[in-house]
């Protein structure tokens, strides 16, 4: 598979993602700046963490009108798989591919711990490798990732199973005091009405290896890798 | 205009009589006024080190893995592989009690551009910070300021934050110290430096635009403070992030072609610093054209350009010919970018505006040849009045519940969490283990290896004996990194200090120094790189002596790193080195009965070494689980500290110590140096007991780890008394949650 990962300025977890598909998940990478306008030959696209343009205005807010943003939106209307993570979701949100928007979290601070998420939705390219109510353990590090979004664009998200990922204990009930961030429904990650669109706040490629202690994050990207039909 | 260089103007500059002849002597005339404020800066105490220079020179900075010792950006120790780590610490103290936010957040900017300006990635984040108690308004606005603006730019920038210490006493209330730490990796075929050789090549000016913040910022760190040192605020820089990440970006880009020559950050003195250090360094000369340099605003004078210390601002000279492939580098990133020079062979570090000379300097003078002062020092009078501590005023402790409880909410040991939760501590996926063990270990990816950091310094050890104070802190940073299974293999320092011209003051660093060079040469620990930050006092009252340590380790297999918490229930609990009478100086002192006085603890480097050697072996054998130093709050805390500080889950414990003769605080709190707890499985004892034995390490079987309480005996076996008794949830909360809940109080 042909992975690319969109390179903002700002980005920063841009070698992450790109040493998760490289070296942990053998697939090739090509790192996309953001300059370029063709995502030619790519299979699938992320969009990292970071903070693309500085994002001292709204998170996001810029790197929409960006020459790679076109390109990204018209790679994901013909049906190409998207991930956004943290920043990569905030931008997905300020780009319209995803409905809704962020807020600073509850705590007026950025928060980096792990935290736990429960697959709500285990039927779709971004978690098919999950059992259904899955609590998978990933790290957060965000400042806005206090997820808001009117009450009817919410009940139409949870009829169509968009909430893929919500905050939970431990053992997996969705509490307010499980919320790191204050966020509406306790959503961690969402996909697109037609299911080839994720945002989520979590960085699973944080914790996709052993010698981190943790290796939940693994069950989002083999779960792609499953949709894409790839072999590993 | 014309401007006479009076008596007031060169008083205001912070220049001494002696030193403005000695401008004089140098130029053969009296400067101009750009002239006198390059001098000014480069002379200040924060960049000539002109009352420590002549004892720094003492220090051990050699060894088998130094690449690069102390005065280039930072320094550089070979870690196989072919690649090698950079790493410095630097203070920036002064900014960020004028203005914690921006003075913290520049000081983490600042030691990022010396270690990427040396060519490398920079990959971890220490911070080692000292403030005022918290019940004071002022003090918490600044804490929370400070660790929003460290958490804002390291965050930004992708770089995580994995480690530190916070240290409160109320002696930082007006001096808060911001110590930052960083450490990169690069290859040891391209480490670069900060030298203009080659006559005739470019000097380029790239990153953000100059402006008028910052001007001074050198000088304002090299004086104390008063009552209106609010008003100095316009001398702290502000900090851009996002402009730093297009810079480390543009720097490692323009690094991996054959471009440059050297490079240089413009940190403290700007433009002055960078371009009379490198002319220096190269034995070259330079010439500036300030009409090239971009900037903020127009109108700006020579003068303000040259000091200005703006951020995000970096100088190369590249080779000859290769100005466009830099400067579109430069552009592709979005940075501002100008050739505003060239290396001259004539020495001269001369300044052009619109076709002027504003500035015509010997390099050499500007950036070596600074005043050297051996500056007198003596004891202070009240020395003997705080070592002197008659114990037997003292009561022992009555109830050790309550005195355990009151440590582990006091501010200095109770859990950081809310201070690391705010730092990315994992962007970059190498951390191995996160903050909150006693050192942080990131993975070197492409390599088996890992590198472990701590800093330290027990500043109340210091000021009790600067001397034993320092080889404490030598021995602690070892001892941290040992219990993460690494061995020590070089040292930045960030020497913290009140005003050198005071002979006490001058008095404790000397003693710092010397006590650091005997811990160094003892352990074969090479210092690198370093700092001094001096005149931190303010209305007359200065810190305690905080000579802070960062200290780097190798850890040979990555999957040998080693932390601090308890694992499994059943497993022993075994103390590692004998505990003395060592309540001198100890946290327990000064939070049950308001003492910081006393003798430091006893410390016998051999014997520190032993029990470090001894559990470095016990841990590559694969024998133990966790291992933990005993210090602040002695073994009692330690335990707790075993018990509480898991990522995943607590733990309880039993455990039984024998006091012997001893006072029962001592045991329970005392603060007895080379003392590690480990927990194994029971199937190891013997052969840990047995290696202890061997080499000569004092060790025994304390307890088990299990239950759902903190358990503690004291006395032989017979004794059935719970000396301490309280369930984990009771510690969790109090050492968990205390310092939020000090620094969210009205």
């Amino acid at each position: 598979m042909n992975v690319g990962v969109i390179v903002f300025p700002g980005s920063n977890c841009d070698h992450d993602c790109q040493h998760v598909f490289q070296d942990v998940l053998g697939q090739s990478v090509r790192m996309i700046w953001h300059k370029e306008t063709s995502l030619a030959g790519i299979d699938a696209v992320i969009l990292p963490g970071g903070f693309s343009y500085g994002d001292y205005l709204r998170t996001g807010a810029i790197a929409r009108f960006s020459p790679v943003m076109s390109a990204v939106k018209a790679f994901a209307k013909d049906g190409g798989a998207v991930i956004g993570i943290c920043n990569g979701f905030q931008i997905l949100l300020e780009a319209g591919l995803l409905p809704g928007a962020m807020l600073r979290n509850r705590s007026l601070h950025f928060i980096c711990k792990d935290v736990h998420v429960r697959v709500e939705n285990a039927a779709t390219a971004f978690t098919g490798a999950c059992q259904p109510g899955q609590v998978l353990k990933i790290p957060v590090a965000h400042a806005d990732g206090n997820y808001y979004t009117d009450p009817v664009t919410l009940a139409a998200m949870q009829a169509n199973a968009q909430i893929v990922l919500r905050y939970c204990t431990a053992e997996g009930a969705v509490t307010p005091d499980a919320n790191p961030n204050g966020s509406l429904d306790n959503i961690a990650g969402i996909i697109n009405p037609e299911g080839n669109v994720l945002g989520l706040m979590p960085h699973p490629e944080r914790c996709a290896e052993e010698i981190l202690g943790n290796r939940d994050g693994k069950l989002i990207f083999q779960s792609l890798l499953k949709a894409m039909k790839v072999n590993v | 205009m014309p401007l006479v260089i009076t008596k007031e103007l060169i008083a205001q500059h912070n220049l001494t009589d002696d030193e403005f002849k000695k401008i004089v002597e140098i130029l053969g005339r009296e400067p101009n006024l750009t002239e006198l404020g390059m001098f000014s800066v480069m002379w200040s105490e924060h960049c000539s080190y002109k009352s420590s220079r002549v004892h720094l020179k003492k220090l051990p900075t050699t060894g088998p893995r130094v690449i690069q010792g102390p005065g280039e950006n930072a320094g550089v120790v070979d870690i196989g592989d072919g690649l090698c780590v950079v790493f410095k610490m630097e203070s920036h103290n002064h900014p960020s009690f004028i203005e914690p936010y921006q003075g913290a957040a520049t000081g983490v900017g600042g030691i990022l551009r010396d270690v990427f300006t040396m060519g490398a990635r920079p990959i971890a984040l220490l911070d080692s910070l000292r403030f005022g108690g918290l019940d004071t308004a002022k003090n918490r606005h600044i804490v929370k300021g400070v660790v929003a603006g460290i958490a804002g730019y390291g965050n930004c920038m992708g770089v995580p934050t994995v480690g530190g210490e916070v240290v409160f006493n109320d002696i930082y209330s007006l001096n808060p110290l911001v110590n930052a730490f960083c450490l990169g990796v690069a290859r040891k075929d391209k480490i670069f430096l900060g030298t203009a050789a080659g006559v005739g090549n470019p000097v380029i000016y790239f990153g953000s635009k100059t402006g008028r913040d910052g001007i001074h910022g050198a000088t304002m760190a090299s004086d104390s403070f008063d009552d209106q040192s609010e008003k100095k605020r316009p001398t702290v820089q502000v900090g851009d992030p996002f402009q730093e990440k297009l810079l480390l970006e543009a720097c490692l880009e323009l690094m991996a072609g054959d471009l440059l020559v050297g490079i240089q950050d413009m940190g403290a003195a700007g433009l002055t610093s960078s371009s009379c250090e490198m002319a220096s360094r190269a034995g070259n000369g330079m010439d500036l054209d300030l009409t090239h340099v971009p900037r903020r605003e127009p109108g700006m004078t020579p003068y303000e350009l040259m000091l200005s210390e703006s951020q995000e601002r970096m100088l190369m000279v590249a080779k000859a010919g290769k100005e466009e492939e830099c400067i579109r580098i430069c552009q592709k990133w979005d940075l501002d970018v100008a050739v505003v020079g060239k290396v001259t062979g004539d020495g001269i570090l001369r300044v052009l505006d619109q076709g002027k000379v504003g500035a015509e300097i010997p390099a050499k003078s500007l950036a070596d040849d600074g005043p050297r002062y051996e500056r007198p020092f003596s004891p202070p009078g009240y020395q003997d009045m705080l070592t002197n501590l008659n114990y037997d005023a003292l009561p022992d402790v009555k109830d050790a519940n309550a005195a355990l409880l009151a440590l582990l909410e006091s501010p200095t040991i109770a859990s950081k969490r809310w201070v690391y939760e705010q730092y990315d501590h994992m962007v970059r996926t190498n951390t191995m283990v996160r903050p909150g063990s006693d050192a942080a270990v990131v993975r070197i990816k492409g390599t088996n290896k890992a590198v472990a950091m701590t800093v330290d310094c027990n500043s109340r050890y210091c000021l009790l004996n600067p001397y034993e104070g320092a080889r404490l802190a030598v021995a602690e940073a070892a001892r941290n990194l040992a219990c993460s299974g690494a061995e020590p293999i070089g040292l930045t320092d960030c020497l913290n200090f009140g005003n050198p011209e005071r002979p006490d003051i001058m008095w404790q660093f000397v003693m710092a120094i010397e006590g650091m060079k005997d811990a160094c040469e003892h352990f074969k620990i090479p210092i690198v790189s370093g700092n001094v930050s001096f005149y931190n006092e303010t209305n007359g009252l200065s810190i305690y002596p905080t000579p802070m340590l960062g200290m780097v380790g190798l850890i040979e297999s990555a999957d040998q790193a080693m932390t601090q918490w308890f694992r499994e229930d059943g497993d022993d609990i075994i103390l590692l080195g004998a505990t003395r009478e060592d309540l001198g100086g100890s946290e327990y002192l000064k939070v049950q009965h308001s003492r910081e006085q006393g003798s430091p603890p006893y410390l016998n480097l051999e014997t520190e070494q032993a029990v470090q050697s001894c559990l470095l072996q016990l841990i590559r054998a694969g024998r133990i689980q966790s291992a933990h130093d005993c210090s602040d709050g002695g073994v009692a805390v330690a335990l707790a500290e075993c018990c509480l500080s898991g990522p995943n889950r607590t733990r309880g414990a039993v455990v039984r110590l024998t006091p012997g003769r001893q006072r029962n605080d001592s045991v329970l709190f005392g603060e007895s140096q080379s003392r590690i707890i480990v927990s194994a499985k029971p199937a190891q004892r013997q052969a840990i007991l047995e290696l202890a034995q061997q080499m000569g390490v004092p060790a025994g079987v304390i307890g088990a780890v299990g239950g759902a309480s903190l358990v503690i005996y004291l006395g032989d076996d017979r004794s059935t008394t719970k000396t301490v008794d309280l369930s984990i949830a009771t510690l969790a909360d109090r050492w968990g949650c205390s310092l939020e809940r000090k620094l969210n109080q009205e």
